[in-house]
């Protein structure tokens, strides 16, 4: 048997590894999955290409991350390999070894944001956004697309990329009034500077195969069209399934394996999923052979019945109505800056943020610089109920001279009131510059 | 006294060996249509005039099930397929006697349909229709639960001279792999077992009485009478003899690249510390993946007989092989004439060797020399490129946990061996090239008739608990217990053990505590609802491939 496309797999599914041993990101989680996968001799068809994961770099954590005080403090091993099979996947997409790839690892990243303190959301560093960095850095790609089909919303990739009008971030999930972590409404659209490029399609409880591939015909895809990424990288969690024990939502193996022939990612990186035996085992096969271009017409779930699951009109009304108001939403997004926060030559916000997984409680306040140009420099003042502060600078990628120029200025005025530390994210010259804050 | 006996492709060589030294060797020429009576032959040669109740076993390692298979003559066994939700089974037909039927498992095992008796039964009217004897049965995860195949088994036993189940195979997850292994071993064992039967009746007549092995691919020999059941084990164990043979001589203490250097082809095997490294699934056999433990061996399409010639103003060579050397009388130039001209190897027609490599040095505008020097440097810089691909290839396995990840081994030759013809003429450039201390085999002649010989029993066991469900089984065994929930991961590695011991008899194993090896050693405690249900469990221990103890110094002799 002969895959259609070569598609490259990175299984980890770190069996030693656990945030307690009844938690449900556990041991135990990818068990049955591997069971499934090495069962159906996956591994074995002509152009499946199995690799063992790299592990990244503190480097490359640093470009994505604050992390306090450093990577090694809020990292287990585990993390380090996790994010690093995400890597194995793109270097093997972007050499050209593969025409598409999928990093079944864990524990998954999409909860962790630009600072972090701890865990949250089973997340400590997030997985696809150190590999975006890492093809930006290494192999110059300029626009991305991040379509994150988790069923909660992945606000720590949004975090990470809410200044950025070159990363395109558009999630899934169910409504935040229902579901941890209780963010991605649609008025979640990007900051100042990237008006429009963070898209939060908030679906309703109950959502089944036709609500959830509607709206990816009819809202994301029309999305993805207009943006013309490089590079389409799937989040790809698998909580959405009726049989999940921590969501509420209704798809099936069928309409994960459908998602992706329809959306056609070049990388896919494991998330969420949590229905380790009901669910996973033959979500992944499904999504495997999708992406390989198999036929998955036969993968179902013991006793699946598409009948049962199926979402009723109100459910379907409601979906539609999200999806028009995005679109809307995507098509003014030139207009979108001006509307929503006005004209300014820096913008401030400040907010809190819980780690529920470690138990912290995160104080932050930001200040961006409005720029034409590029995505801006913006510099974080960060401190939590651990004690620990830290101020952080980024200048990001493509940055134009003058918020290159601000953020040095930034870096050298700051001469760490009250933080533990002081770092600078240089993203085009990609450097990491820190020092210590007169903080005891 | 051991008996070692390989067959290859043009001869079959035969050792008689003691504790320390080879007693008798002789050498026969292969017949293909009558492999018995070469093993006859080689076995009646060698025991002339010896005390044959001396004689502890024999070792056979013959192509035999090998060229069943290739040549097709194999028996059109049958085979009755359960799958369930997955991959569509139709992808894995492998006979024209192939019936799916209803009934499924999931991964621990547990029913998810019942196996449909009406088409089973329905399926094997046809087949006998058809004359079909011999039936090979597999259902997907039948390693976590046999009793689909068994109860398949139990409809239609009687109707058929040989059945065969998936789980006896192997423990390992392949339902692909199954289904061609178990159908490899219902196809080969009607040519297997008259085969052995034949051989075995002969010895008797003959008054020639001592328990006869065969090699298997992983380097391990069986009992024949084990071998019934599995006969497919014993499918290519003419790289296993060779990479044996080379394992009497070698260092302990180093990762060791095995070049066995033929005429058409080089074949590559890797020795970690003394134990040859085994391919991870199964052999790969012509088109059918297996789940037939082996050892990892690469072949390259460049030996002493590859055929030279110039493309496209390039020197090219192999991979066919158009006949000997010229120095041997052939019609092509081939690497080892280009020895004769460099004036390394001397035994045959200089003259005819030049004129083959003179055709080639005008053709791409070089001397006579260079041209030869360039020919038999391009065939050892190949060979080392694909055995340095093969170490990246082992190095860069998946691993599954962190604890692996960190201590996953990293292969780093200090030591290439090499044997076959002209192996010792082949050394010291593969040495200059690679920069690693290369060697010859010792009495490279026989070494594969002694590899076959001084190789040890292995097998395997695997052994899987379900303490909610409250089972254990070993598939490969037969066996199955209940277990409770206090049943714990030490239980299982003891149980598995205690299996392991008693395979190992029956294969005609040796056994000594030190020859376990544990492959797999895993518990997982299974979390419904957030509290634990139980555990699963995962054991696999095997006897390792090695030597026959007590012989070490044989190979120096
Ligand atoms: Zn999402
Ligand atoms: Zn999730
Ligand atoms: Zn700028």
């Amino acid at each position: 048997m002969k895959a259609l496309k070569k598609t490259g797999l990175v299984f980890f599914p770190a069996f030693d590894w656990a945030i307690d041993p009844t938690h449900p990101e556990r041991e135990e989680r990818l068990l049955y999955t591997q069971d499934q996968v090495f069962e159906e001799g996956l591994l074995d068809i002509d152009g499946i290409i199995e690799y063992k994961p790299g592990m990244i770099t503190d480097h490359e954590v640093g470009r994505t991350h604050f992390c306090l005080t450093k990577p090694k403090h809020v990292m287990t091993e585990s993390h380090y390999i996790s994010a690093g099979g995400a890597k194995t996947i793109a270097r093997a997409f972007m050499e050209k070894e593969i025409d598409n790839g999928f990093a079944l690892v864990r524990p998954p990243g999409h909860h962790a944001m630009r600072m972090v303190h701890g865990g949250r959301g089973f997340c400590n560093v997030n997985n696809e956004a150190i590999m975006i960095e890492i093809l930006r850095s290494e192999y110059g790609v300029k626009r991305i697309a991040i379509v994150d089909t988790d069923c909660h919303h992945g606000d720590g990739t949004q975090d990470i990329f809410w200044h950025d009008p070159d990363v395109l971030f558009i999630s899934l999930h169910q409504d935040g009034r229902t579901l941890y972590p209780g963010s991605g409404f649609t008025n979640e659209f990007g900051g100042p500077n990237a008006a429009g490029y963070t898209i939060n399609i908030p679906l309703p409880p109950g959502t089944s195969e036709e609500g959830y591939l509607y709206t990816i015909q009819n809202c994301v895809l029309p999305i993805l069209e207009d943006f013309k990424p490089e590079i389409i990288v799937n989040s790809a969690g698998q909580d959405n399934h009726y049989s999940d024990p921590i969501t509420n939502m209704n798809f099936s193996a069928q309409g994960y394996a459908k998602l992706t022939t329809m959306l056609k990612p070049d990388i896919a990186v494991l998330e969420g999923g949590y229905s380790i035996e009901g669910a996973l085992p033959y979500v992944n096969a499904g999504i495997i052979l999708s992406m390989a271009g198999l036929d998955y017409s036969k993968v179902t779930e013991p006793g699946y019945d598409p009948e049962r699951i199926k979402e009723d009109l109100r459910t379907l009304d409601a979906i539609k109505k999200t999806c028009d108001q995005v679109l809307q939403i995507w098509d003014m997004r030139d207009e979108l800056k001006i509307k929503a926060y006005g004209e300014k030559p820096f913008y401030e916000r400040s907010r809190s943020i819980t780690y529920d997984t470690d138990g912290i409680w995160e104080r932050q306040s930001e200040i961006l610089r409005s720029c034409e140009e590029c995505g801006g420099t913006f510099k974080i003042r960060s401190s939590s109920d651990r004690d620990y502060s830290m101020a952080g600078i980024h200048i990001p990628v493509g940055a134009c001279d003058k918020c290159k120029e601000i953020g040095y200025s930034w870096y050298d005025a700051e001469n760490g009131d009250g933080h533990n530390i002081v770092c600078l994210q240089d993203r085009p010259k990609d450097e990491f510059h820190k020092k210590k804050g007169n903080k005891k | 006294m051991i008996i070692g006996l390989d067959i290859g492709g043009t001869h079959a060589d035969a050792v008689l060996i003691d504790k320390d030294r080879i007693l008798k060797q002789v050498k026969i020429p292969t017949d293909h249509s009558d492999l018995f009576s070469t093993v006859l032959e080689g076995l009646s040669k060698l025991t002339e005039g010896i005390n044959t109740s001396e004689i502890s076993r024999a070792v056979l390692s013959t192509t035999l099930t090998t060229n069943a298979i290739a040549e097709k003559k194999t028996d059109n066994a049958g085979m009755i397929i359960a799958a369930g939700p997955g991959l569509d089974p139709e992808l894995f037909r492998m006979s024209k006697n192939y019936f799916i039927v209803e009934g499924a498992l999931d991964h621990r095992g547990r029913e998810i349909k019942k196996i449909d008796k009406n088409q089973v039964l329905a399926a094997a009217k046809k087949m006998k229709e058809k004359g079909v004897q011999h039936v090979g049965i597999v259902t997907k995860f039948s390693t976590r639960n046999p009793e689909h195949e068994k109860e398949i088994a139990a409809l239609i036993a009687k109707d058929f001279d040989a059945v065969f189940m998936g789980h006896n195979v192997s423990g390992n997850l392949n339902f692909p792999r199954r289904i061609a292994t178990t159908y490899l071993n219902a196809s080969v064992y009607p040519v297997h077992k008259a085969f052995f039967e034949a051989v075995i009746k002969s010895l008797d007549e003959k008054g020639l009485k001592f328990p006869i092995h065969l090699l298997k691919a992983d380097g391990g020999t069986m009992l024949f009478e084990a071998s019934i059941n599995q006969p497919a084990q014993t499918i290519q164990s003419g790289p296993a003899a060779s990479v044996m043979g080379a394992l009497a001589s070698a260092p302990k203490d180093k990762d060791i690249i095995v070049l066995d250097i033929g005429g058409t082809t080089t074949d590559i095997a890797i020795l970690i510390s003394g134990v040859p490294v085994l391919e991870p699934a199964g052999i790969k056999i012509g088109a059918y993946k297996t789940l037939i433990r082996s050892l990892k061996t690469k072949s390259i399409g460049m030996g002493g007989d590859s055929f030279v010639r110039v493309e496209d103003g390039e020197v090219k060579i192999g991979p066919e092989r158009k006949g000997p050397a010229m120095a041997f009388g052939g019609s092509s130039p081939t690497p080892t004439d280009a020895l004769f001209v460099l004036g390394l190897a001397s035994d045959g027609d200089k003259t005819a060797a030049e004129k083959g490599i003179s055709e080639i040095a005008e053709k791409t505008d070089r001397t006579l020399i260079e041209a030869a020097d360039e020919i038999f440097r391009s065939t050892c810089r190949q060979i080392i490129e694909c055995a340095d691909e093969m170490i990246d290839e082992i190095n860069s396995r998946p691993v599954y946990t962190i604890h692996d990840f960190i201590e996953s081994y990293q292969i780093n030759p200090g030591l290439i061996m090499v044997m076959g013809g002209p192996a010792s003429l082949f050394a010291p450039m593969l040495e200059e090239m690679s920069g690693i201390e290369t060697v010859a085999v010792p009495s490279w002649g026989v070494a594969s008739a002694l590899g076959a010989g001084l190789s040890r029993p292995t097998c395997e066991v695997t052994f899987f608990a379900d303490t909610e469900r409250g089972i254990a089984i070993a598939p490969e065994e037969n066996f199955s217990m209940e277990v409770k929930h206090n049943f714990v991961k030490t239980d299982a590695y003891s149980k598995a053990c205690e299996l392991l011991k008693k395979k190992a008899a029956l294969h005609g194993g040796l056994m000594e505590d030190s020859q376990i090896e544990t492959l797999e050693d895993l518990s997982f405690n299974m979390i419904r609802g957030y509290r634990s249900s139980g555990k699963n469990i995962r054991i696999r221990v095997q006897i390792k491939p090695g030597l026959m103890p007590g012989f070490e110094s044989i190979a120096q002799s």
